[in-house]
């Protein structure tokens, strides 16, 4: 009979280089599926999101029920959230994104409604002065505009979308959620500690290559201050 | 339909509502975690941000520390601190992991309302004599109550949404029914249990949204 080996996993230490170097490819999968749900959830939410904003610009009264509606489900917390869904869609990934696709609409419709309102409308006249039709008005002028405050909102929702796809490990689709939920019921400590790092790690990396594209996009905001 | 019928079922099953795991017990469990934690958080918050804003300082840091605690997943910090010492002590991890969560907003919300009081405002009430004690709770503090209510109302639903995940790490609340539903594998108890918190927070949203529209004008911010 040989000693157990007396290394950092075999004390349960927090930090633990032992537990980096022989779990790296199971971490890397939970980084990734975690990263796959926080990018397709958000994709998807923009892809609802933008319709819908441009929607409550053009007619005043959808306005309202859009915003209240989104609220609505921005109450309700997470886990009951992806509970409420199971129904719909059992124990699979999609489960988890349709509940971050829920939150990020609320962030996503209030900030592009808020962007395209606050679109100066001696801008809008001198466009249309120049003959913009109302499809050219909204995608060359509005809707570049709009896109600080849409960009503002991208990245609350893409963070908060990092952070919320942890719960989703009750279903089993919770990315780095996944090993912290292993870990609590094994008292893993390393791993817990492990896992929580890199989900802020990601949560600030994809906040600051939002911030990037955001710079790349609006050239005009850069301009006016220098 | 099954699985609705299923929860409706289980909703109106009386075995359910009574015990320790039962309905009523979660849900008193959920209320008092939501209110005591609510309590303390403005304790700490309101405080420190009244008097900060009051000397106008200090509001990178409120900001900073808000938009921070929301790349910090909620679920990552209550297994944290249930691997700690502290989760020996009951529902000890899952109130402080609730506070640490619900300071931030109220403590960005009270900072900008309080920063946000007209200036020319403020400089009359100095220019009549008031000490800054009396500009801060006869001036300031009532012109900045709107938001700093509502920075309360976020941080209450905040609570809500924080003590069902605080289920998941073993905490109490109406988040047990769901994570119970999971272990027996019983889709209408899960549903049941979801159903039950979405309407707790929906209420919890509803009051706020009450108190506001009741409350006197003067407190009830620009609409």
């Amino acid at each position: 009979m040989t000693a157990p080996p007396d290394d950092c996993l075999a004390r349960n230490e927090w930090i633990c280089g032992e537990y980096l170097s022989s779990r790296r490819q199971i971490l890397l999968d939970a980084v990734v599926q975690h990263l796959q749900l926080t990018a397709v959830s958000v994709l998807v939410g923009l892809v609802i999101a933008l319709p819908l904003a441009v929607l409550a610009r053009r007619w005043g009264w959808a306005a309202g029920p859009v915003l209240a509606v989104t609220t609505i489900l921005y109450t309700i917390p997470s886990l009951a959230m992806f509970s409420l869904l199971l129904p719909v869609y059992g124990l699979s990934a999609a489960l988890v994104v349709a509940g971050l696709v829920l939150y990020s609409l609320t962030l996503l419709v209030r900030n592009i409604l808020a962007g395209l309102r606050a679109v100066p409308e001696e801008t809008r006249q001198a466009a249309r002065g120049m003959g913009y039709g109302p499809v050219r008005l909204l995608l060359t002028v509005e809707l570049p505009l709009a896109l600080p405050a849409a960009m503002a909102g991208l990245r609350i929702a893409t963070v908060s979308a990092v952070s919320l796809v942890t719960v989703g490990a009750i279903v089993g689709f919770g990315g780095l959620g996944n090993l912290i939920y292993a870990g609590m019921n094994t008292y893993f400590k390393a791993q817990v500690l492990t896992a929580s790092v890199l989900c802020v790690v990601i949560a600030v990396a994809a906040d600051l290559l939002l911030l990037g594209v955001q710079w790349l996009i609006t050239p005009w905001t850069r301009a006016q201050r220098g | 339909m099954n699985t609705l019928t299923g929860a409706w079922d289980w909703l109106t099953d009386p075995a359910n509502w009574a015990g320790a795991d039962g309905i009523w017990h979660r849900l008193v469990q959920h209320l008092v975690l939501t209110v005591v934690c609510l309590v303390i958080s403005c304790l700490i918050a309101l405080p420190v941000a009244l008097v900060l804003g009051h000397l106008g300082k200090g509001g990178a840091l409120a900001v900073n520390i808000s938009n921070v605690g929301r790349a910090v997943p909620t679920f990552a910090v209550l297994v944290l601190l249930l691997l700690t010492p502290l989760g020996k002590w009951g529902e000890g991890p899952t109130v402080v992991a609730l506070v640490l969560f619900a300071v931030p907003p109220l403590l960005t919300n009270a900072y900008v309302g309080m920063r946000e009081v007209d200036r020319s405002v403020v400089r009359a009430a100095r220019g009549m004599g008031m000490t800054g004690r009396q500009m801060l709770f006869r001036v300031e503090l009532p012109l900045s109550l709107p938001l700093v209510m509502n920075g309360v109302r976020i941080a209450a639903v905040q609570l809500v949404a924080t003590a069902t995940i605080a289920a998941l790490a073993g905490g109490g609340g109406l988040g047990r029914i769901i994570t119970a539903g999971f272990n027996l594998a019983s889709t209408p108890q899960v549903v049941a249990g979801a159903v039950l918190v979405a309407v707790f927070a929906l209420i919890v949203e509803g009051v706020f949204e009450a108190a506001e529209r009741l409350a006197p004008y003067w407190a009830r911010g620009p609409r």
